[in-house]
């Protein structure tokens, strides 16, 4: 099948007004001959009917949130999508209409955005946010590049091992032609070194990034990191798990200079792993060294309300190689989506939500530990995440328990190597309290085979 | 004018309903140290679900989209979003899947992964492709860090990136972030990459020459065999911009060009929705000689099982978390599924008859700074009408009057008052002549009454805004 509109006579009549009997005429001007002639090596088109089984043949193939008890987070969470989200952002009007440039024609875009810009400025506390970014991982790299923008010299970027360990890869590879220096600060147990973290600082340095929740999902005294970076003259940036910002400290309270995160959590399907987006807010003084699209509220020649996108000097389409950024879109869909998201829980919802991880992850935790053999790896506080460590082998504890249709957690290994005994365990509100007594039970189940297991082999 | 989410808002109204509210009294909140607890509000607005709605459904009405008006913005490639592309990104065996589960679990989508790797290597002509970046100008700099790494592993340090000055803002952003100097080269007459011009900026020291073709003109590079020959002669590489890729869909490969890489912007080319400015995706397509430098990890199948390879020691490392904007790679898939060889060929073909159709109405009123033909899109000058005041802002904003989306203006660079205008061929050719006719109509009163044009738009939700104020007073939150 193809979109093509034309009859056979448009098309023939068409060609003849520009002055070609065939379109073999035509391509023979424009492309010279000496260049190959493309011969694909592609099967024969299928019709609707016949491509959508094709996908849902694959499709079927995947397990999903749905068919298996999941309990894996590490930067993806199953969370709940109330059904107006899909159903307004689907609105051809928002998905089919291209970058707002034409903003009397783009109104719908640009306002939406700027309400997510409000409402994820206020989630973390900051005073502005900008239209989004690709997601988590570019967002971070993209804040280290803005430091050294604001900061204008120095160019080492300090970044602890409890920070998502791809979020670190990516801004590795970000960074690798610009930064002078990336440091890791290590962790003592589950939280960043401060006092390594401060002997680092001393010796000068841009920014520090730290992570909250941190990767391993706990919870580290960040205000205190805040003070050390304002002492020692580096920006804080703070990567944020948002549906945490419910009840655990806002990044603009806990003194954070630049937030940024994945904002999957909001309203956005899991999809393995993208389209979601990436959020970044700051304080105000930074603003015309963000990156991405800004839209501001102005007014029209008869005095109304409306929105533009402003700052685009900053930008590359105006500022080539001297721009702030190479970026050139943000998310906008799934920004919308996850705007959609924040206004339909409200104030009170999203506390709740926030709420329920909290509280089924330490039921969870509870009765995890009280399993033989299973015991928190960290003794900080945490928010839906949790380090486990297990009495056996936890590659074969997966392949067990993925038997029993439930995926028990990441086997933290391939990340922190001294973890090896470990799984980072997650809980969402998705999770009924049935599903995780369960998952305990199956859990005890596989623990007292091994042991029996383990006697009759000695 | 529609209120602000912050207008409506009226404390204790609600739109949620949430799972697992049976669950036990709250009281883990205690397990959290009190310097851990939000203090402030969380700022968050209180509306009805119905409000939610309508809200969103009015600001959707604000807006012109492809679904709803003719869109022909230059090397935008905003041609029609099929439906089935949403049909098959939303099964839950696609969207419900969880990136870290392990990879027998997610044989379904990387097997279509792989195979989309193929079929975007058979139509362009590499070797290899990464689809990880989400967007073109992610993509260019993954490009540039693969020239990095490939030069590094040869032991030189090569500093320079040539881009063309009618190239996309982003090809020397892009070159710049990955820490290369940019070198301009002019376009000659003809709107071609000026071959003497670049020949007395070859030298040792240059890496890459960046090119989209066709050129952001809407030209076919002629001497694209000899560029490509004079490259690889001082030992540089060559970069395909994908965003012009949709004319030659069946005509002809990047990589039989000489291109040793390209980035394809699947929002453009291979149908998938532009979403108000994202999400996009823009995969990285290398040769052989640069596949071990994509980025980590890469899709493999062994004994008839696909796996995710992050043992790549070449690489340039990770670009993204996790495997890039995947639902959209689904679309991209679908749709070429869908077209086949024949289908692709027919959209080449079609983009470029559109292209010149729509040409041949228009160069009766405007300047035409290349004469054509011209492949997918083409660029005609408003400065015949600057003599009576009116710019090609102005014919954009009068466009906007009647339903039409304007073309791309201003650019590029190199054109006076340059509007540059691909319709892509999933338009009819009573709406091409409807276009035609209309600019006609506006040429006339740009004429007799360039007031209204200068007026331009009045029949949109606002008009033009105060963007000098915008940028002043930095009204950014509600």
């Amino acid at each position: 099948m193809d979109f093509v509109p034309h009859t056979p006579q448009d098309w023939n009549e068409m060609l003849r007004e520009i002055g070609f009997s065939s379109f073999e005429d035509l391509t023979r001007q424009l492309v010279p001959k000496d260049v190959k002639r493309a011969q694909y090596e592609i099967e024969k088109g299928l019709s609707e009917y016949e491509v959508l089984q094709l996908l849902k043949s694959k499709a079927d193939l995947n397990g999903t949130v749905e068919s298996y008890d999941s309990f894996l987070g590490a930067g993806a969470y199953h969370h709940f999508i109330p059904s107006v989200v899909n159903a307004l952002a689907s609105r051809g009007e928002f998905s089919t209409s291209y970058t707002p440039y034409q903003p009397e024609a783009s109104q719908g875009t640009l306002q939406a955005i700027f309400e997510y810009q409000t409402m994820m400025a206020r989630l973390t506390g900051l005073d502005v946010s900008n239209a989004s970014l690709y997601d988590g991982s570019s967002a971070v790299a993209e804040a280290a590049l803005m430091a050294m923008r604001v900061q204008g010299s120095g160019d080492r970027i300090l970044v602890s091992e409890t920070v998502n360990p791809q979020y670190r890869e990516v801004f590795k590879t970000y960074l690798t032609a610009t930064a002078e220096a990336i440091v890791e600060i290590p962790r003592r147990g589950g939280v960043t070194d401060f006092e390594k973290l401060e002997d680092e600082l001393k010796k000068g340095a841009t920014a520090f990034i730290a992570q909250w929740p941190n990767f391993l999902g706990c919870l580290e005294k960040m205000e205190e990191a805040g003070k050390l970076c304002k002492r020692y003259g580096a920006l804080f940036i703070l990567v944020a798990y948002p549906i945490a910002l419910g009840v655990l400290k806002s990044p603009g309270e806990l003194g954070a200079d630049i937030c940024v995160g994945e904002g999957q959590s909001l309203g956005n399907v899991l999809q393995f792993g993208g389209p979601s987006f990436g959020f970044m807010t700051c304080r105000k003084e930074f603003v015309r060294k963000m990156p991405g699209r800004l839209v501001g509220m102005t007014k029209d020649l008869d005095g109304r309300r409306g929105f533009v996108l402003t700052l685009q000097a900053r930008e590359q389409h105006i500022r080539r190689e001297k721009a702030t950024s190479n970026i050139c879109t943000n998310q906008s869909l799934n920004a919308l989506m996850g705007a959609l998201y924040l206004c339909v829980m409200g104030p009170e919802g999203f506390k709740k939500v926030s709420l329920l991880n909290l509280k089924k992850a330490h039921d969870l935790a509870d009765l995890m530990t009280r399993v033989p053999g299973f015991s928190l790896a960290f003794p900080e506080p945490f928010f839906n995440e949790f380090v486990i460590r297990v009495p056996m082998n936890p590659e074969e504890l997966i392949r067990r328990m993925q038997k029993k249709k439930i995926i028990p957690g990441l086997h933290l290994k391939p990340f922190y190597p001294d973890l090896d005994d470990a799984l980072l365990v997650c809980v969402t509100e998705m999770m009924s309290d049935q599903k995780i007594k369960h998952f305990v039970e199956k859990l005890a189940q596989e623990a007292n085979e091994t042991v029996e297991h383990g006697k009759n082999s000695f | 004018m529609e209120k602000t989410l912050f207008e409506l808002s009226k404390e204790g109204r609600r739109a949620y309903s949430l799972p697992g509210e049976d669950t036990g009294p709250f009281q883990s909140i205690q397990v959290i140290p009190q310097e851990f607890l939000r203090e402030s509000e969380n700022g968050l607005p209180s509306l009805s679900e119905l409000e939610v709605v309508r809200h969103y459904t009015h600001l959707s009405r604000l807006n012109f989209s492809i679904d709803s008006n003719f869109y022909p913005l230059g090397s935008c490639s905003m041609k029609y979003n099929p439906k089935m592309n949403e049909v098959a990104a939303s099964l839950s065996g696609f969207a419900k899947v969880h990136p870290l589960q392990p990879a027998h679990l997610s044989q379904g989508i990387l097997s279509l992964l792989y195979e989309l790797e193929k079929l975007l290597s058979e139509i362009s002509g590499m070797d290899r492709f990464c689809l990880q970046s989400c967007a073109g100008a992610q993509g260019e700099f993954l490009g540039m860090l693969i020239v990095r790494a490939y030069f590094d592993s040869l032991g030189q340090k090569r500093t320079q990136v040539i881009v063309p000055d009618s190239a996309h803002g982003t090809n020397p952003s892009s070159a710049h972030l990955a820490g290369f100097t940019v070198v301009s080269v002019p376009s000659d007459a003809k709107g071609h990459i000026d071959s003497e011009a670049l020949e007395k900026v070859l030298n040792p020291d240059v890496a890459c020459l960046m090119l989209t073709n066709p050129n952001t003109l809407g030209l076919f590079e002629r001497d694209i065999l000899r560029v490509a020959k004079d490259m690889h002669k001082i030992g540089a590489l060559l970069y395909y911009d994908g965003a012009n890729l949709n004319p030659l869909l069946g005509l002809a490969r990047p990589g039989d060009m000489g291109f040793d890489m390209v980035h394809l912007n699947l929002h453009k080319t291979f149908s998938t929705p532009h979403g108000g400015g994202g999400p996009g995706a823009g995969p990285v397509g290398v040769k052989a000689h640069l596949a071990k430098f994509l980025p980590t990890p890469v899709i493999e199948k062994k004994e008839g099982e696909y796996f995710l390879n992050e043992n790549l020691p070449d690489s340039v490392g990770r670009v993204r978390s996790f495997y890039g904007n995947v639902g959209i790679l689904v679309r991209a898939y679908t749709y070429i599924k869908a077209l086949g060889k024949e289908g692709l060929e027919k959209t080449g073909q079609a983009a470029v008859l559109n292209a010149n159709y729509l040409f041949s109405k228009l160069k009766k009123i405007f300047e035409t700074p290349f004469p054509g033909p011209f492949m997918h899109e083409f660029v005609v000058s408003a400065k015949p009408y600057v003599k009576h005041g009116v710019r090609a802002l102005d014919i954009a904003k009068r466009l906007l009057d009647f339903g039409m989306h304007p073309p791309t203006v201003y650019f590029p660079l190199i054109v006076e008052e340059a509007m540059m205008i691909e319709p892509t061929e999933t338009e009819t050719r009573e709406t091409l002549d409807a276009y035609a006719d209309l600019m006609v109509q506006i040429a006339r009163e740009a004429q007799n009454a360039p007031e209204k044009l200068h007026q331009a738009p009045t029949e949109t939700p606002v008009r033009r805004l105060d963007e000098v104020a915008a940028a002043k007073e930095l009204r950014l939150v509600w």
